[in-house]
């Protein structure tokens, strides 16, 4: 019955089929991955999470994005219709070589993060200058 | 939408996708008729809603947005959400490749029915983080009250 295509939404704390709690369920936030020359520019929907809940993480080749969501939500609430029910996104991306994840900026307003990852210097386009003779 | 948002005893958690689309295939055409404004998943900016008994909350993330432009109108009962997202995708060129553009970009206008007892002319909206959320106060008079018998 549950047919969840686009984002991998699970309900929090629900027993799977395996038995096992999907206590650590994350939604995927959308991105655009655009590339130039000068490097990767992503940029990331992640509404609701404030600044100090946001983590950017590069491991080796793995950018990791993840990020915990906090709303104000007045005493006694209780949800009755919720499109977004787990409170938390992840999303992972392998990086190739000839990014230099040490060149790396981020900004993240109003729930938009963007990220610019370089391109290592060796990688960056170059005219090669061909000798005749 | 769903006729009773905001009645509590009404839990529209679990499996809701699926069981109104369910429910839209047996009895849609003749029987049990879906909310007239129901849509399907999907839709931006995604919308929680919640309700306290004073008050109720509407939560719609929608990140990326200018709070100045954003409409939020409350009309015979119906709280209209409506605004747009430029895209800042560049052109595509021979420097420049696009390999993912998952965000909505565009304009978008999400509507809900609003319960009885909510007093409209006090709503109050904030836009923080990338969520909208609009609290709604019920009316004095349809707080629960106690009753003194004398």
């Amino acid at each position: 019955m549950n047919e969840k295509t686009d984002v991998a939404m699970r309900q929090e704390g629900q027993i799977t089929k395996q038995g096992r709690r999907n206590d650590d369920a994350a939604l995927l936030p959308p991105v655009d991955v655009v590339e130039d020359e000068a490097g990767i520019r992503l940029t990331a929907d992640l509404p609701g999470v404030p600044n100090d809940k946001l983590t950017v993480r590069v491991d080796g080749d793995t950018l990791l994005v993840e990020g915990e969501l906090a709303l104000d939500t007045p005493e006694g609430m209780e949800a009755t219709y919720a499109e977004i029910q787990v409170p938390r996104f992840r999303r992972a991306f392998s990086l190739s070589r000839d990014l230099d994840t040490s060149k790396c900026d981020a900004a993240f307003k109003d729930g938009v993060l963007k990220l610019h990852i370089s391109k290592a210097e060796h990688a960056q386009p170059r005219k090669i200058e061909v000798k005749v003779g | 939408m769903y006729e009773s948002l905001f009645s509590p005893s009404f839990n529209l958690f679990a499996e809701l996708e699926g069981l109104q689309r369910d429910m839209q295939q047996m009895f849609g055409t003749a029987g049990m008729p879906s909310s007239i404004r129901a849509v399907a998943r999907g839709a931006f900016p995604a919308i929680n809603i919640a309700s306290t008994p004073k008050s109720a909350e509407i939560y719609a993330f929608a990140p990326g947005i200018d709070p100045a432009k954003l409409e939020v109108n409350v009309d015979r009962g119906v709280l209209t959400i409506a605004g747009e997202r430029q895209s800042d995708l560049p052109q595509e060129s021979d420097k420049v490749l696009t390999y993912a553009a998952e965000r909505f970009t565009g304009s978008f206008r999400r509507a809900m029915t609003l319960p009885e007892d909510v007093d409209a002319s006090n709503v109050q909206a904030r836009y923080r983080n990338g969520v909208l959320h609009i609290s709604l106060p019920r009316s004095e008079s349809a707080q629960p009250k106690r009753i003194e018998v004398k």
